[in-house]
């Protein structure tokens, strides 16, 4: 079927807890979002194939839809579309069943070990650990370490093309030797993918070709200075779809019901943020927070960076946002005290029935102080690896003397930052957009004019997946459909010394020449409303030791664009913090949540 | 009529149950199809490869990698003692000469002349797959394992601890919402499997494995508790290999909770049965809850065995599974289509429910889940 005749898609991404549907139709000449449904992600027994709960889900959006997309024993959909049953195309995404794990190799760990990282990542993969020649560890302790978590792929890099071959032939022997298995199917050989020294290959070759199902590509670090990441990349996606799902639980029946190859879901909500990014010329930093775990995406410097927290996340890992955060960082947020046992109770219960919702408002409250505090570590972990080449030598003029940064910095400033997008269960289905807009703010921080906005109903999956075929849908549906406009963030950085001083004052020129002013006060939230499509001019002042990024004290003009929650003030300062006394705490934290309606009743 | 999927654990009084038990490596089946076995019994071994240490021989003779061909005193595939020469530098005139020695017992695996390293292999491991239920062969999965079927009572567990374990079944405590304390547990209760009602605490826990308890089933133990016990805050749900001295299987959650009747009732029938319990949880990638196991003794299978589960409908008994209400039992009234906004202002799919107490309540129906009959 050529594209103009496609008329009906139907996508889904199954998620490590909830699998969802969405159904797009073209409609007077424009695609547009109709219905979505969802059911749980069956990859838990006695069911254990992940095809019923795309059934499942489907058959929610034809409820939902009034009309039949599944076949009458409800088995198969039916394509193309005929007498109003069906759909012509049918595309999927996943990161059910743990989505792809993988352990990556590098000689040295912070150079071709972190280039690896990267390729690993970028390809939609959990890195479960980074072998290298310095690593600290014993070859025994190495082989160990990957017999005991068996990966579903391994990364081999290191050395640059017509460098020294011995490291990385060591640790091609160090994988010889673990003979590691495959995490799902006894019965297929481990895929290897080589991308190092090319001069090493045939040693490779030697080592490995008999042990794994070795295949070979380009170095992702062919010299110090540079990183060729692409084409190692595309050959894990590929690896993934040929060995990895084609042996997890349901994924073969799947694979013969879409039309186009399944992608991972961080791989698929990647390109979507890259084409936010190029399209509206943007820096870009955006979060996919889910049940197991949180990716954040970020464009700085036209540099694409993306990480995977495989322990963070709102269901199945929301006890280890716990542990690591701690109880007090989490009950930061909360405006009301809560006995720790019961809290404890409620955290686990969660983790071992990932798939509950809160129904009582104090449980959302506690969901969502989860959710800041997985964002928060989820950010500092992406801070951490989206950093520049390390290992390069840097030129340097004498004007650099007092300016001196190391190798390896971190790509992400957020006063750089044009755009904060969210995306994910708890941040997609807030049952008021204002915590969306809280949520992001708080664990971001974001500094200087910062727009804000959301994923409208959680399907940037779908919808990167889909602009792989159908570029003009995939497109259509996420201007109409999919991004929400929050508003904007207005932060300036400096520390508030007393609460209730004036840190800036504001002048707000509207499209229609109305013109607003204001002071906001250190400690507080304010909101302004300003309409969704709406700009604004603001000219800033801010007070001293207060800066908007034109350094402390010094005016700053920009413009605000805006959204259904509108023009947020914080000046909270930048880091802040919360009073010591507990009373004081909580009638702080009310006085925010009610500055921007966040709750019913406070 | 209007239907929903809902996950639910499996609570059986009588289901085949079909059990894989598989090497991790391929090794040797000891049994034949048709064998009865017990739970003790040995239905498959084989020898895990020893440990690897690497030597590098280059390094340590100072030589090149190509080179150490030249100075090697073993092949591979050669068997070495602990401290046994791999490789000699000829020295000087028969003098000042290095070596190298095997730091282990095992074989040479690989000599490598790109490296100049020696990869060393400790003796084999050998390891034995019991049968872990009473039960008959039932195939033969050729140099794997066996797969064993039983006709039994099968109950999951949401959460638990420590691996399998198998001991005759007593039920302590006196009402599924008694709960399990330290006078409760006795001299006698070594070696059992005992049963507790809406929670163990912490003292009774540690006196069970004083007395040499196997194992523990209960509705809810506290998370509190679970940190103390463990040492560390469990962060992700995996476990099964702790080695606590005792397996806990926990049927409804964390907190004081009641266990379901249906569930005490069964194992309130089954008392004085053997029972093969195992506590491994995995919430993630290809999830694993703990489970109850007690083979019936019948001779054939007959029809009564259970099978599948049919979604919730109208008249199913589901019980709530998180605030409020949390743990109550109920019956579905009716499964409304359109979305509804709950307390907390999410708009949600719900299902209206009646609870045994006479409470008529509208959930999210993903808080609920469908207790098997």
């Amino acid at each position: 079927m050529s594209k103009t005749e496609i008329t009906s898609i139907l996508a889904t991404d199954c998620g490590s807890t909830t699998t969802k549907a969405i159904l797009i139709e073209k409609r007077d000449n424009v695609f547009r979002l109709v219905v979505r449904g969802e059911a749980p992600t069956t990859v838990e027994a006695p069911v254990e194939d992940v095809t019923q709960g795309v059934l499942n889900a489907v058959s929610e959006v034809q409820e939902l839809a009034g009309r039949q997309i599944l076949t009458d024993d409800g088995k198969a959909i039916i394509k193309p579309i005929k007498d109003g049953k069906g759909v012509d195309l049918y595309v999927s995404t996943s990161s059910a069943g743990g989505g792809l794990q993988m352990m990556v190799s590098g000689v040295v760990k912070t150079m071709s070990g972190e280039s690896a990282t990267r390729a690993a990542l970028g390809a939609g993969a959990i890195v479960m650990d980074v072998l290298a020649t310095n690593d600290g560890r014993l070859p025994h302790q190495k082989i160990q370490r990957i017999r005991h978590l068996r990966p579903d792929m391994i990364l081999l890099s290191g050395g640059v093309d017509g460098g020294t071959k011995s490291h990385v032939i060591a640790l091609a022997e160090i994988i010889a030797a673990a003979s590691p298995k495959a995490r799902l199917g006894a019965g297929y050989e481990l895929p290897v993918l080589y991308a190092g020294n090319k001069d090493a290959q045939a040693e490779i070759k030697e080592t490995l070709g008999t042990k794994v199902a070795l295949d070979i590509t380009d170095n992702l670090r062919p010299s110090m200075e540079s990183e060729n990441l692409m084409p190692t990349r595309q050959k894990i996606q590929h690896l993934f779809l040929e060995h990895v799902m084609s042996h997890a639980p349901g994924y073969p029946h799947l694979m013969e019901l879409t039309d186009e190859d399944i992608m991972p879901t961080p791989g698929a909500v990647g390109d979507i943020m890259q084409l936010i990014s190029r399209k509206k010329g943007l820096t870009v930093v955006g979060a996919d927070i889910g049940g197991a775990t949180t990716d954040v995406f970020s464009v700085f410097q036209g540099i694409y960076n993306k990480s995977v927290s495989a322990n963070y996340g709102m269901s199945y890992s929301i006890s280890n946002v716990f542990a690591e955060a701690g109880l007090e960082n989490i009950m930061r947020w909360v405006p009301f005290e809560m006995d720790e046992r019961d809290l404890r109770n409620r955290v686990k219960n969660k983790m071992i029935r990932p798939t509950t919702i809160p129904y009582l408002l104090e449980e959302l409250m506690v969901e969502q102080a989860c959710a800041r505090e997985a964002l928060r570590l989820s950010f500092d972990q992406h801070r951490s690896l989206a950093v520049g080449l390390k290992g390069i030598q840097q030129e340097r003029t004498i004007g650099d003397v007092f300016e001196q940064t190391m190798t390896g910095e971190t790509l992400v400033n957020l006063k750089d930052l044009n755009m904060l997008i969210g995306s994910g269960g708890v941040l997609s289905h807030a049952p008021r957009r204002q915590q969306t807009a809280m949520m992001l703010i708080d664990s971001f921080l974001p500094e200087g004019l910062t727009q804000l906005t959301v994923d409208s109903i959680f399907m940037m999956p779908q919808l990167g997946v889909l602009a792989k075929v159908h570029e003009e849908a995939a497109l259509s549906v996420f201007e109409r459909d999919c991004l929400i406009y929050l508003g904007t963030c207005v932060a300036p950085t400096g520390i508030v010394k007393k609460t209730g001083e004036a840190v800036l004052d504001y002048v707000l020129t509207k499209q229609n020449g109305d013109v607003l002013k204001g002071t906001v006060n250190g400690g507080e939230l304010n909101v302004v409303k300003l309409a969704v499509g709406e700009t604004a001019k603001i000219v800033i002042h801010p007070k001293r030791h207060y800066d908007m990024g034109n350094g402390p004290g010094k005016d700053f003009e920009g413009e605000v664009s805006g959204g259904i929650v509108g023009l947020i003030f914080d000046t909270r300062g930048r880091p802040f913090k919360f009073p010591t006394d507990n009373a004081e705490r909580v009638k702080l934290v009310k006085s925010w949540y009610k500055a921007l309606d966040l709750y019913p009743g406070l | 009529m209007a239907s929903a999927y809902t996950p639910g654990l499996k609570i059986v009084s009588k289901t085949l149950v079909e059990k894989d038990r598989k090497l991790p490596l391929l090794g040797e089946v000891r049994v034949k199809k048709g064998d009865k076995v017990k739970a003790e019994s040995v239905v498959a071994s084989t020898n895990l490869p020893g440990n690897v240490f690497m030597v590098n021989i280059a390094n340590l003779l100072s030589i090149e990698p190509h080179e150490i061909k030249d100075f090697l005193k073993k092949k591979e595939g050669d068997r070495v003692e602990k401290d046994d020469i791999i490789a000699e530098t000829t020295g000087f005139f028969g003098f000042f000469k290095s070596c190298v020695r095997s730091p282990i017992k095992g074989s040479i695996e690989n000599l490598s002349t790109a490296t100049g390293q020696a990869v060393l292999r400790e003796p084999p491991i050998p390891v034995e797959v019991h049968a872990y239920v009473d039960g008959e062969i039932d195939d033969i999965y050729p140099n794997e394992g066996v797969k064993i079927k039983t006709t039994a009572t099968y109950i999951q567990g949401i959460f638990g601890i420590g691996g399998e374990v198998t001991g005759l079944l007593e039920v302590v405590s006196s009402s599924p919402d008694a709960v399990l304390e330290k006078d409760d547990i006795k001299p006698v209760h070594a070696g059992k499997i005992i049963v507790g009602g809406s929670l163990v605490t912490a003292e009774a826990l540690q006196k069970a494995i004083d007395v040499g308890v196997r194992g523990v089933i209960v509705g809810g133990y506290d998370a509190h508790d679970l940190k103390e016990f463990l040492g560390y805050d469990l962060g992700v749900a995996i476990t099964g290999t702790e080695e606590k001295g005792i397996t806990l299987v926990v049927t409804e959650g964390f907190g004081k909770i009641q266990m379901a009747h249906k569930t005490y009732e069964l194992l309130k029938a089954a008392e004085g049965m053997k029972t093969s319990i195992n506590g491994a949880t995995q919430i993630r990638a290809g999830v694993i809850r703990p489970e109850v196991i007690i083979p019936l003794i019948v001779e054939a299978h007959d029809e009564q065995v259970h099978q599948g589960n049919n979604g919730m409908l109208v008249g199913t008994s589901v019980r709530i599974i998180r605030q409020p209400h949390f743990g109550e039992v109920a019956k579905v009234v009716n499964l409304p289509e359109k979305p509804v906004v709950i307390e907390s202002e999410a708009k949600v799919r719900v299902v209206d429910i009646e609870t045994t107490s006479g409470l008529k309540l509208t959930l999210p129906r993903a808080n609920v889940e469908i207790i098997e009959e």
